[in-house]
């Protein structure tokens, strides 16, 4: 069959979808440049995804769990805790950061030539996710190693990572068409990620908030739930999570990433003249 | 068939003339503009003179047929780019729609996408694939690319380290693997050497002869002439002729031909100078020859430059430059200096024929006392061009060097083999 094209003022809808899948080579391929760009120049390569979380993690230990004194679920090593929520709360930080910047890193490609340009942000997850399984592979070693054993909720792990994956893609798009027509956003994004970093239940357990005057606020935001029931699958009952905020966390992820979609489909083609 | 069928394509941008640089606008600016709207309670109209609409692009019809090669001729800000653009769908028009039958791929840029970091062979399948190339053909052709390019030695070494003809020749070969039924080119003859130019010309000549479509950009007008078929003319955003290509370039040189050729002041008071000397004409009358009505390297070219001397006696002698567009020095000329009484003094220069080579030139001339004070100086006095011309010559590149002279350079035989 004869392949056609139709250019017109307000882009060709019903094709865009179809070019993506037709793209997925492409999808692939920038994956993969932007997994072996990042461990290319790096003295120590894949050691620093190890070296990272291990550090935070240790760090965190000592400020709030020795100097602050603040405990975790009962039943639950602290340090788990922490690592636990450090690595879904990294999958999400890197994959939100580098959704951001994916248009703008790709400037040269925008301008010279065409292809639909969801495939940046969607290649860009690529490295996040690598270093998410590293992170969690170190997880699990940890875990075996102190004597903590898993539970069978890991199961259900799976829908918790594409939820983050949902979410750090509704954010991210947002951001990116953003960063595009005002470069300030960019600096903007590692404060957003470090506040979300204490708005988020990462060194602490959302049990302290239950019952507090702002708890319905609180869970407002996708991520608390989705961190509660990561640590949920990996640290089994005794780690607190609310299975009734499954509804409500899905719910406003889906919504934000359909919005997400909508605005970026709807100032991509002007991503050109801002560049 | 036509293959291309556009429809009143237009595109339009807004030029925000609020806006100091021309750079990305940041929050910043939106914030501090708005609380400057506020206080200053400008009124809605100032607002609306200082965004200006710019027609890229107006009410452009076209239709290709398959197998066409279309050149695609205009000055710079003509609208050629910004259409490679629209088709190649990187921006999209303002109004109109435009129909393509066919896998198109687009080489507006020689090695798009190529990272440093990377090897040679990565960049192979980085590229192939951004150019729109299935894994399958890149895998296919890919020691076609490398021996076209000449990297073998260089494969699994990171780009960054290639030298830029290197770079050059690896992107080029990637491109020139694509089997696009329809091929756009813009001006990428433009870089790399003369080597280099002759393997893309050559290459578009195949694309040409297997019967595919190619739109190509270029100021090289001879290349033009030797690979396209019809022609486009774009003019401040329209398309203001098309048609055979012969017919199309004639059209387009009898018009940029007339840059800058004649200056002149009739009223002395007014003329440019001082209370010792007053400019009145400066122009080129160039010596055309069997009817042409354009400048090439074959045109004579004859100076005339007037002043009023108001100086009784002065010593003068003249100084003309001659500049290349880009500012570099082609030669200085100048005349015996010798005494005039008050009145108008005539100087005339003859730059003969088949010595400049083509390209745009800038003159200047000036006015010496006692061959050493300079009364007066006219910078960039004319601006004329001179097109390319040759003859039984099968190479279209861009002819290099400032002047092309002919010179007596010949060859013979002077001695045979004898078989015995």
């Amino acid at each position: 069959m004869q392949h056609l094209t139709t250019i017109k003022a307000g882009g060709s809808e019903k094709d865009y979808w179809k070019d993506l899948w037709l793209n997925r080579q492409l999808l692939w391929i920038l994956s993969k440049r932007d997994i072996s760009v990042r461990y290319k120049q790096t003295l120590l390569g894949l050691a620093w995804s190890v070296l990272r979380p291990l550090m935070t993690m240790s760090i965190m230990v000592f400020v709030f769990s020795l100097v602050a004194k603040l405990e975790g679920d009962p039943g639950i090593p602290y340090p788990l805790m922490v690592l636990s929520g450090l690595t879904i709360w990294t999958f999400f930080s890197n994959t939100f950061t580098q959704i951001s910047n994916s248009i703008l890193i790709n400037s040269n490609l925008v301008s010279k030539v065409y292809f639909p340009r969801l495939l940046m942000p969607l290649s860009s997850v690529a490295v996040g996710f690598v270093d998410f399984v590293i992170t969690f592979v170190i997880f699990l070693i940890f875990t075996v190693v102190s004597g903590y054993g898993l539970s069978w909720n890991i199961i259900f792990l799976p829908a918790f990572v594409i939820l983050t994956f949902i979410i750090s893609l509704g954010f991210g798009l947002f951001f990116a068409v953003l960063n595009v027509r005002f470069r300030d956003i960019g600096q903007l994004i590692p404060f957003i990620v470090q506040v979300g970093f204490y708005v988020c239940p990462i060194a602490y357990t959302s049990r302290l908030v239950e019952g507090q005057w702002f708890e319905n606020i609180y869970k407002l935001n996708p991520i608390v739930g989705i961190i509660d029931g990561f640590r949920w699958c990996l640290l089994g009952d005794k780690a607190y999570f609310d299975p009734q905020s499954l509804y409500s966390t899905t719910l406003i992820s889906l919504v934000i990433l359909i919005l997400s979609v909508l605005y970026f489909r709807k100032k991509e083609n002007t991503f050109v003249d801002h560049i | 068939m036509p293959v291309i069928v556009a429809e009143n394509i237009s595109k339009k941008y807004i030029i925000d003339h609020q806006r100091k640089s021309g750079g990305p606008s940041s929050f910043r600016d939106i914030v501090s503009d708005t609380v400057d709207k506020v206080f200053s309670r400008k009124n809605k109209k100032d607002d609306f003179a200082e965004k200006e609409e710019f027609w890229a692009l107006k009410d452009v019809n076209f239709s290709i047929d398959q197998g066409d090669r279309i050149g695609i001729v205009g000055h710079n800000g003509a609208g050629k780019s910004t259409l490679l653009k629209i088709l190649s769908r990187i921006t999209e028009p303002s109004t109109g729609q435009i129909k393509i039958e066919g896998r198109i791929a687009s080489l507006l840029e020689v090695g798009t996408g190529f990272h440093p970091e990377l090897t040679g062979r990565e960049n192979i399948f980085l590229n192939g694939a951004i150019l729109g190339m299935a894994k399958s053909e890149i895998k296919q052709s890919f020691d076609a690319i490398v021996d076209f390019a000449g990297v073998e030695k260089f494969l699994d070494t990171p780009v960054k380290r290639y030298s830029s003809g290197m770079y050059v020749r690896l992107g080029f070969a990637i491109a020139a693997h694509l089997n696009p039924e329809i091929l756009i080119v813009d001006e990428v003859l433009a870089v790399g050497d003369t080597e280099f130019q002759k393997k893309c010309l050559g290459k578009m000549r195949d694309v040409s002869e297997s019967g595919r479509t190619l739109l190509f950009v270029s100021h090289n007008l001879t290349a033009i002439q030797a690979l396209c078929n019809k022609s486009f003319y774009f003019e401040k955003g329209r398309l203001i002729d098309q048609g055979e290509t012969t017919h199309i370039v004639t059209n387009y040189l009898s018009k940029v031909s007339h840059k800058m050729l004649e200056k002149h002041w009739d009223d002395i008071d007014h003329a440019p100078g001082n209370d010792q000397v007053r400019i009145k004409s400066f122009k080129l009358v160039p010596e055309f020859q069997d009817n042409l009505s354009h400048i090439d390297v074959r045109t004579p070219l004859d100076f005339q430059f007037q002043f009023w001397n108001l100086e009784e006696g002065a010593n003068i002698n003249l100084s003309m430059h001659l500049y290349t567009f880009t500012g570099e020095c082609i030669f200085n000329v100048g005349t015996q200096s010798e005494a005039f009484g008050k009145g108008l003094v005539t100087g005339t220069c003859s730059i003969p024929g088949n010595f400049l080579n083509d390209g745009s030139y800038v003159v200047s001339m000036m006015i010496v006392k006692d061959t050493s004070t300079i009364l007066y100086n006219m910078e960039e006095a004319l601006i004329f061009d001179i097109e390319d011309y040759r003859e039984n010559v099968t190479w279209y590149g861009k002819w290099p060097g400032y002047i092309r002279p002919q010179l007596n350079f010949s060859i013979s035989q002077t001695e045979h083999l004898v078989n015995d």
